[in-house]
C-alpha cells in the first residue's frame, strides 16, 4: 500500500475517534453543569475540558471568559479550532476522500454522510436546542464508522492502519481524560478516599468520568461496589476487557502493528510492545504510589513517541 | 434543427418509440421525485467536481454535475458506422503521432505544412526518436461528436474535436448508467441497451497491453494531481474500478532509470502510468521546474523505455485545433481510406484569406482558441451581443494565429427534463476509444447536454449536464 494512502487512513480514523471523544467529554461536562454545584466548580470543569486538549491558549486568543456556551461553541463548531468536532469530522472526511478508492463504498458513504449530516444538524439548530442529542449523534456516527469498517473492509493493511489510528488516538484521549479529571479534584483523592465512601459531589464527579467512557455500568458489574477513585483509575487504565481502557488500546495497537510490520519498524514495535507489557504487569497501587499525574504524563509521552515511530516507519517515508 | 427523438414532421423516431410510450404513462410528479432522488444519491456517493476559481472552503467548492433523466438513444446501425469511423480516425491519429516523432513522412509529402507541426507549442522535441510500445501514443481518446441537421431534415454526425491528452468524463458515463438502472429498472427490461459497465476492464486490459518490454505482470497506476483537481472523483473511481493504486507525484520517485512508488513495505516498481496530468507538470526536471505534481526524472525513465505513460507525452500536437482540419488528409495518407466521419469545415485564422472571411462573418461563426479547452475563450457568434463580438474581434485581430472558426452548427437536440417540463436541449457525444495492442470501446459514450435553453455550450464548467447514452442492440 502507498505510504500516503496509509497516512490518510490512519488520520481518517484518528479524527473520527477524536470527534467522538470530544463529544463524550462535552456531554459529560454539559450534563454535570446542570447539577447544583458551585460556579467555581463548574468553571473548573470547562477549564479542564480546554486543558485536556491543550487548547487553553488557543481559546483565550479568541474568547475572554470561560463560560459553558463559549467553550461548547469553541469545541463543537468553531472552524478555527482544528480540534473542534466540526474540524475533526471535516478532516476525517477529507482524508477519506483522498483515499476513497481504498475504502468500501459503505465506509466512504458513512464518512461523507456524517460530514454532510453534521452540517445539516448545525444549520437546523440542534446544537442550540439539545446539545446532548448532538453529542449522542456524533458518538453513534463514530460507532457506525467503526462498525462499517469491521463489517465491510477486507482485513488487510488498510484496515490495520485504520485500527492503529483508532487505538492510538483513543489511548491518548483516554489518558488525557483521566489525568484532567483526577486533577480537577483539589483534595487528595487517594488519601482516605479509598477506604471511606465518597461524598455526594464526588459521586457525581466519578460517575461522570465513567459515563464519558461508557463505563458506569461496567464499573458496577466489575466491582459490585460503591464508586472509589482508585478503582475508577484501575478500570480505565489497567482492565484489558474494558474497551476504552489504556490496556485495551495498547493491546489492539500492538496486535495491528505486528500485522503491518516492515523492514524498518522493529524498534517501534519493540517500544509499543514494552508499553503494552508495562501496563499488563502493573498494579494500580504502584501507579498511585508514583503519582497518577506523573504516570499518565509518561504514558502520553510514550504513546506520542510510538505515534512518531509509526509515522516514520510507514507513513511518510523519507524522500 | 435536428431532434434525436422527433422527426421534422413531429413523429417519434422508431428507436424512441418505446421510451416515448413509457414516458407518456408516467405521472407528472414522478420525474421530479426521481430527479431529487438522483441528486441525493450523487451527493451521498460524492460524485462531484470541483470548480476552478471557486476558492471558498467547505462544501461549496464541490458541485454535482446535473444529471438528466431522459436518455439519449442511438440506434445500433448508426453506432456501428460511428464505431468504424472512430477506429479509423484514432488509428490514423496514432500513426500521425508516430510519424511526426520519427520520419515525418507526412510533412515531407507536403500534406501538412511543416511549420504547423514544428512550431506548434504542443510538439515535444523530447519525443523525437522515442519508441513507445505498439507505437500507440493516444491510449485513451475522447472524440467529440455532434449531429447537425441538414436542409432535407436528415442529420449528419461531425467530429468536433479529438481529445488525445487527458480526456475526462468516462466516470459520468458509468455513473449515469448505474443511476438510470437504479431509478428506472423497468426501462431496461423494455429496451435492449448495450452494456458499458466493462469499460474499466477494457481500460486495464489496454494499459497492461502497453507495458514496457519484458514485463509480464506490469504494475499499473493512475497518476492524479490530487483531490483538489476538478476530475479527482474520476481518477479515484477508475483506480478503484481497475483495482490499481491511485498515486500522486509525491508517491513516485525515479532511481537508476526506473520508477518506484513509496509503499508501507518499501519501494515498488511501477510499469505503466495512466496519468491524468498534463505534459507540463509531469517532470519538473524536463518541463515546468516549479511543478510539484509530477516526478523528477520521469521523462528520462520514459525515454529509456522503462515505464509507459498513457497517454504518451506530446499527443497534443495531434488534437490541437490548428491540426484538426488536416485529420481527413491523415486518414487518406496513412490508411489509404476515405474518412468515414466528417470534419466540421474549419477556417484557420492564420491564413489571410480565411481570416478575412471570419472577420466578415463573426456573428454567424463559432471562434475558438487553438489551445483552449472547457468552453473558455470562445465566441459563439449567434448567441453573442454586439459588444461581445466587438471585444472578441479586437482579440482576434491582435493574434489571429491563436484562433480557428467554424460555421455555427445547429447541434441536434434531445428531450430533456428541465424546470418547465420536458423540452429540447442541445447535446453532443464523447465516445472513448481505447488503443493498446488492439482498439476497443464500449458502445456509446458520454452525452453532454446544454441545460440552458438555446445554449450550445455543453461543458460541465459552463452549466452543462450529462445524460445516459443508450446504444440499442439490434
Amino acid at each position: 500500500m502507498l505510504s500516503r494512502t496509509a497516512d490518510h487512513l490512519f488520520w481518517m480514523a484518528r479524527y473520527m475517534e477524536r470527534a467522538e471523544n470530544t463529544a463524550r467529554m462535552l456531554d459529560v461536562n454539559y450534563q454535570n453543569s446542570m447539577l447544583t454545584q458551585s460556579a467555581d466548580r463548574a468553571e473548573l470543569g470547562w477549564r479542564g475540558m480546554l486543558g485536556i486538549s491543550e487548547l487553553t491558549q488557543a481559546y483565550h486568543q479568541r474568547y475572554d471568559a470561560v463560560t459553558p456556551e463559549k467553550v461548547m461553541h469553541f469545541m463543537v463548531r468553531d472552524e478555527q479550532n482544528l480540534s473542534s468536532i466540526l474540524a475533526c469530522l471535516r478532516a476525517a472526511r477529507e482524508n477519506a476522500r483522498a483515499v476513497r478508492g481504498k475504502l468500501t463504498t459503505e465506509l466512504w458513504e458513512t464518512t461523507n454522510q456524517t460530514w454532510l449530516e453534521f452540517n445539516r444538524l448545525l444549520r437546523d439548530g440542534l446544537f442550540e436546542r439539545d446539545p446532548s442529542a448532538l453529542f449522542e449523534w456524533v458518538k453513534f456516527r463514530s460507532h457506525l464508522s467503526r462498525g462499517v469498517t469491521v463489517g465491510t473492509m477486507l482485513q488487510d493493511e488498510a484496515t490495520h492502519f485504520i485500527r492503529i489510528g483508532t487505538f492510538l488516538e483513543r489511548a491518548d484521549n483516554t489518558a488525557r481524560l483521566i489525568d484532567v479529571k483526577f486533577h480537577a479534584l483539589a483534595h487528595d483523592v487517594f488519601g482516605e478516599a479509598e477506604v471511606k465512601e465518597t461524598t455526594v459531589v464526588d459521586f457525581y464527579h466519578w460517575s461522570a468520568i465513567l459515563r464519558s467512557v461508557s463505563a458506569f455500568e461496567i464499573y458496577r458489574k466489575v466491582y459490585r461496589n460503591v464508586i472509589m477513585p482508585a478503582k475508577v483509575a484501575e478500570l480505565l487504565i489497567l482492565r484489558p476487557d474494558m474497551p476504552r481502557s489504556l490496556a485495551a488500546c495498547m493491546s489492539e495497537l500492538v496486535t495491528n502493528l505486528k500485522l503491518v510490520a516492515n523492514d524498518v519498524s522493529s524498534e517501534t514495535e519493540r517500544r509499543a510492545g514494552r508499553l503494552n507489557a508495562d501496563i499488563q504487569y502493573t498494579r494500580i497501587d504502584e501507579i498511585l504510589a508514583t503519582g497518577l499525574h506523573a504516570y499518565l504524563t509518561t504514558f502520553l509521552d510514550r504513546v506520542n513517541d510510538i505515534g512518531m515511530g509509526i509515522s516514520r516507519d510507514f507513513l511518510v517515508v523519507a524522500r | 434543427m435536428f431532434d434525436e427523438m422527433k422527426g421534422a414532421d413531429g413523429a417519434v423516431r422508431d428507436h424512441y418509440r418505446t421510451y416515448d410510450r413509457w414516458l407518456a404513462q408516467q405521472a407528472p410528479a414522478m420525474m421530479g421525485a426521481r430527479r431529487e432522488e438522483a441528486e441525493m444519491i450523487f451527493r451521498r456517493v460524492g460524485i462531484t467536481f470541483a470548480v476552478y476559481g471557486d476558492k471558498d472552503a467547505g462544501e461549496g467548492t464541490e458541485r454535482l454535475i446535473p444529471f438528466d433523466l431522459i436518455p439519449r438513444v442511438i440506434p445500433s446501425q448508426e453506432w456501428r458506422e460511428m464505431e468504424k469511423g472512430l477506429r479509423q480516425r484514432v488509428l490514423a491519429l496514432n500513426r500521425f503521432l508516430h510519424d511526426v516523432y520519427h520520419g515525418q513522412e507526412i510533412l515531407k509529402a507536403g500534406v501538412i505544412p511543416a511549420d504547423q507541426i514544428i512550431r506548434n507549442a504542443q510538439f515535444r522535441p523530447e519525443m523525437i526518436g522515442v519508441d513507445v510500445p505498439h507505437e500507440v501514443y493516444s491510449h485513451i481518446s475522447g472524440v467529440d461528436i455532434v449531429r447537425a441537421g441538414n436542409a432535407d431534415g436528415s442529420g449528419t454526425y461531425y467530429v468536433l474535436e479529438d481529445n488525445l491528452r487527458v480526456p475526462s468524463g468516462v466516470s459520468y458515463m458509468l455513473e449515469d448508467r448505474k443511476m438510470m438502472m437504479r431509478l428506472f429498472p423497468e426501462l431496461f427490461s423494455h429496451h435492449r441497451v448495450a452494456p458499458v459497465e466493462h469499460y474499466p476492464d477494457l481500460l486495464l486490459d489496454t494499459l497492461r497491453s502497453v507495458s514496457p518490454n519484458g514485463v509480464n505482470e506490469p504494475t499499473v497506476v493512475v497518476l492524479t494531481p490530487g483531490m483538489y483537481n476538478s476530475a479527482y472523483f474520476e481518477h479515484a473511481f477508475l483506480a478503484q474500478q481497475m483495482g490499481v493504486e491511485l498515486v500522486e507525484g509525491q508517491d513516485l520517485f525515479v532511481k537508476e532509470g526506473f520508477v518506484y512508488m513509496r509503499t508501507t513495505q518499501g519501494p515498488k516498481r511501477v510499469d505503466v502510468i495512466y496519468r491524468r496530468l498534463d505534459d507540463d507538470f509531469l517532470d519538473p526536471l524536463a518541463f515546468r521546474p516549479n511543478s510539484t505534481l509530477g516526478c523528477a526524472g520521469l521523462l528520462s525513465a520514459y525515454r529509456s523505455g522503462n515505464v509507459t505513460l498513457a497517454n504518451a507525452i506530446g499527443t497534443g500536437v495531434a488534437d490541437d485545433k490548428s491540426i484538426y482540419p488536416y485529420v481527413p488528409k491523415m486518414i487518406e495518407f496513412y490508411l489509404g481510406e476515405k474518412p468515414i466521419l466528417s470534419n466540421v469545415p474549419t477556417y484557420l485564422c492564420r491564413e489571410p484569406e480565411d481570416l478575412k472571411y471570419v472577420l466578415a462573418h463573426l456573428p454567424a461563426l463559432v471562434v475558438k482558441e487553438v489551445h483552449g479547452a472547457g468552453g473558455y475563450g470562445m465566441l459563439v457568434g449567434p448567441a453573442s451581443t454586439k459588444a461581445e463580438i466587438a471585444a472578441f474581434r479586437a482579440q482576434l485581430e491582435a493574434n489571429p494565429t491563436n484562433y480557428i472558426a467554424q460555421p455555427t452548427l445547429s447541434l441536434s437536440t434531445c428531450p430533456t427534463f428541465v424546470e418547465s417540463g420536458v423540452a429540447p436541449r442541445h447535446i453532443d457525444l464523447r465516445p472513448f476509444v481505447l488503443s493498446g495492442k488492439t482498439v476497443q470501446m464500449v458502445p456509446g459514450g458520454l452525452t453532454r447536454v446544454a441545460l440552458k435553453e438555446g445554449s450550445l455550450v455543453v461543458n460541465s464548467s459552463q452549466g452543462g449536464g450529462t445524460k445516459d447514452t443508450w446504444v440499442l442492440e439490434a
